[in-house]
This record gives C-alpha cells, structure tokens and sequence, in this order.
C-alpha cells in the first residue's frame, strides 16, 4: 500500500516544555491506528502536531501524497459548541473548505462531496436538523461526517468515543471499520478506552512509556499482558 | 414625525450613519458573541474611551487619534485569548477600566479642557459630522463585502476554529480582520451611543437573533434586521420624548430581547 505519513524524530511541545519527544513511526495507507496513553502524555499534542496546528520543536512529519490540508479532523464532541446556531448541511458542508481556494460560494463538487459524507454515515436525513436538536451520538456523527467530507486520505480523530453510550460507541466503531475497510480511508484515532475489544486498529501508539510502543495490535496486547 | 426629524442636518447624518453601523456592528457581533468572545467588544469601547480622552488634551482629531490606539488594542488582548497561561476575561477587565480611569484623569486634570465627558461616555448625536457619515459608507462596503466573499469561512471558523484552521482557512488572518473592522465599529459607534453603550450595539442582536433562528445564516440575517429596526425605533423614539439617544436605542434592544426570550419561553413551553 505504501507509505502514507511518517513522523522523524518528532518533538512537540509548548513554551513550557516538550509534550512529545523523538516519536518515530511510520502509517501506511489503509492503516487504522489507535493513539492510547494516559492524560498529558500528549495525544492531543500529537493530533495538532499532524494537522499543522502546532510547528514540531524538533525533528519533522512528512506527508506522501498528502497535503497536510486534505486531512480529515474531528474532535473531541465537546470540544465544539452544542448549543450554536448552525445547519447540519452548514457544518458538513465547511468539511470541504479545503477545496474552495479563494471561491467565495461552494461548487457543486463540494455539495456533492458533503453529501456523500452524509450518505456513507447514514444521516442524510439529519440534514435540514439543527445542530443543538441532536443528541450527542448525532452530534458525533455530523462532525465525523465534516471530517469525511475534508478528506478521501485521512481521518484524525481525537478521542471520538468518549461521552458516547456503549450502542453509539458500537455504532462509531463499526462506521470506523467501514470506513477504513470498504473505503480505504487511513485512520489515526486517539482513544481513552483500553478495552483490548475495542483496539479497533491493526496498529497501536502507545505514549504511555518512554521508548514509545509502536507497533501491531497483537503485539501490544501481548506486551501489556506479560508485564 | 419622520420629516419634522429629518428636517435637522444632524438627525439625517446620524440616522444614516447609525443604520450603516448598525449593520456592521450586527455582523461583527455574530461572530464575537457565537465564539464567546463579546468581551472584546466591552474591552475596547473603554479603551476608546480613553484615546478619546487623550486626543482632547492633546487637542488632536479623536477618530483619528482612537482608531489606531483602539486596533493595537484588539491585536492585544486576541493574543491574550491564544495564551491560555493568562485569563483572558481578567485581562480585559483590567483594560477596560483603567483606559477608564486613565480618560478620565487626563481630561479632570488638564486645565482648560471642558469637554463634556457624557458626550464620550454615553454619546452625541450632534457630534456626528459629514466626515463621520462618509467612513461608515465605506466600513459598510468593506463589512458587507467581507460577509458576502468569505461567509463560508467566516461561518467555519466561528464554528470550529481549529477545525477551519487545519483544512487550510487562514484563520489569523481572519482574526486580524475581524479585530480591524469591530475597532472601526467601535469607534465610530461610539460618537453615536457612546463608549458605555456600543458594545450592547455588537451584542444584543446576535442574542436576539437565537431566539428565532437556529440556524447560522438565520441568526446572521436576523441579527442586522433586528439591529437596523431597533436603532431606527430608538431613534426616532429619542427624537419624540427628547431623550438620550444612546441609552434609548439600548432599551428598546433590551425590551426586544426580554419580548424575544418570553415568546420563546411560551412557544417552547406550548410543544
């Protein structure tokens, strides 16, 4: 499948201090990554480092036929406004700003793109609903939809489960693999549930110990359960 | 009543001048309110208020004076609101009532000054001249067009400034643009209502505009409606019972809004 991103020595981090140190691991194109570790070990850090939000302090990510742009980001349902006035068709249509350049209006291209993104989660019919009438599992789904509709390489997610009940969080995970299995999205996904079921992925990051794990999800598994 | 009004040179000047800057504060206002930001718009009327202050003294045109005073400000306290080490909220108190304190010394202390403070605090209609009118034609094209070229962006980033930034949108940019044109709002607002008042200008429609819209580009819509209807009313409302402009302009805002939230509440209450 060939490589999709790597990061090299990556170091991430704020003025205080680095987050992330000397990272290396490399996504292939049809991965479906889990990002695990325990709070400020940097999942977050990791997350705005790959979507350009914050520069690495040290060492670099390097993309493969992937502009940085065309990355599909989703986060954290709380993280977004559940009361603002705004369209489901709104939201999921900003998705696709990445193709607008300095066209003021959306192009057909782009409807049809959002669309799609609605169709391949099943919520077309949410698509006049407001924002702030859905329920969180909806919530979820409209924001996963916008990141759909931003890429056809990529997803990023930053712990897309969490606040979600155990059917909508079944729900989401077999979206995932759907996703990743029918449509051939790469998937780097930060997740606080350590539910060895629910390790979706064929692939773990672990920020939990220095040297960072990186590796298969067997592997991992196997690994936690000797120690 | 409408030609007994227009008859004064001042009231046509002020009423097309309020109707442009009703508009603009309107749709500057959206985004602040929606981001959680109205403070800003609070923070920087003090600061003018100040550099008003200042420009009497020092006897220099206070448009002029204020306007880039009051932007370095807005530049100011948005970098306040990207480091989180510092509270973004305490900082903008702290400003807004010492540019304050510091307007109103000068202006006490200084000999000879006796302009009358209220004019500044609370406004002046009579105060708005030709070359007042002819800045807020243009601050309406440059919002108006702004709105109708970059809507979608400006929609995305208030949404989700994250999100906008990391599918490419310039989102600094943007926010530097915003901080521009609400300092020009202010300030030229300010001459009508007052520094006191003219972030309810920014505020009020926007709040307004939830109760009937759960959309963005309702809210958006509605808020300058609601905004150009309700500074004519207050207006003109002025005019008949010889009140303040300033303050009567934001009671009938404020009565728009307390009538918005009770329908609302009945409505809702009824299903």
């Amino acid at each position: 499948m060939g490589k999709l991103l790597e990061a090299k020595d990556l170091t991430l981090g704020y003025p205080s201090g680095d987050v992330i140190k000397d990272l290396n691991f490399v996504v292939d194109s049809g991965d479906l990554v889990c990002v695990v570790g325990p709070n400020g070990a940097g999942k977050s850090t990791l997350i705005k480092g790959l979507l350009g939000l914050i520069k690495p302090r040290h060492g670099e990510i390097v993309y493969h036929n992937l502009v940085q742009k065309f990355i599909g980001y989703m986060p954290q349902e709380t993280k977004v406004d559940a009361n603002f006035p705004a369209s489901v068709e709104e939201i999921v249509l900003s998705g696709t700003l990445n193709k607008s350049g300095w066209r003021p209006f959306y192009s057909d291209e782009q409807r049809q793109k959002a669309s799609e993104a609605l169709k391949a989660l099943r919520i077309s019919s949410l698509k006049d609903r407001h924002f702030s009438d859905l329920s969180g599992g909806q919530r979820q789904r409209v924001l996963l939809a916008r990141a759909l509709a931003a890429t056809s390489k990529l997803l990023v997610l930053d712990e897309p489960s969490n606040n979600l009940d155990s059917s909508s969080r079944r729900d989401l995970y077999g979206n995932l693999k759907k996703l990743n299995q029918e449509k051939g999205l790469t998937i780097i996904m930060v997740t606080h549930d350590l539910d060895h079921k629910n390790l979706i992925g064929n692939k773990i990051l672990s920020l939990r110990t220095k040297p960072y794990f990186y590796g298969s999800t067997e592997q991992y598994v196997q690994e936690v359960h000797r120690v | 009543m409408f030609s007994g009004m227009l008859s004064y040179q001042f009231m046509v000047n002020a009423l097309i001048s309020g109707l442009l800057i009703s508009i603009c504060a309107a749709l500057i206002g959206a985004p602040l309110v929606l981001k959680r930001n109205s403070m800003i718009g609070d923070g920087l009327s003090h600061v003018a208020f100040g550099a008003f202050a200042i420009a009497t003294v020092l006897n220099v045109a206070p448009v002029e004076f204020a306007l880039p005073i009051v932007i370095i400000a807005s530049f100011l306290i948005l970098r306040l609101g990207e480091n989180s080490k510092i509270h973004g909220d305490a900082a903008v108190a702290l400003l807004s009532s010492s540019a304050l304190a510091i307007g109103t010394f000068v202006i006490s202390v200084t000999p000879g000054v006796n302009t009358d403070i209220n004019s500044y605090l609370f406004g002046s209609i009579l105060s708005i001249d030709h070359a007042d009118v002819i800045m807020s034609v243009v601050l309406a094209i440059i919002v108006v067009a702004l709105y109708i070229l970059a809507y979608n962006k400006i929609f995305a980033i208030t949404f989700d400034e994250n999100f906008a930034k990391s599918i490419g949108v310039r989102t600094g940019w943007f926010n530097t643009i915003f901080a521009v044109l609400c300092s020009i709002v202010i300030v030229l607002g300010m001459r009508l209502v007052g520094s006191l008042l003219i972030s309810s200008l920014i505020i009020f429609p926007t709040l307004i505009a939830e109760r009937f819209s759960r959309s963005f580009r309702g809210v958006t819509i509605i808020a300058v409606v609601v905004s150009v209807l309700n500074f004519v009313v207050g207006l003109t409302l002025s005019y008949v019972l010889s009140a303040p402009t300033g303050a009567t302009i934001v009671i009938v805002n404020l009565v728009a809004l307390v009538s918005a939230v009770l329908t609302d509440r009945l409505i809702r209450h009824r299903d």
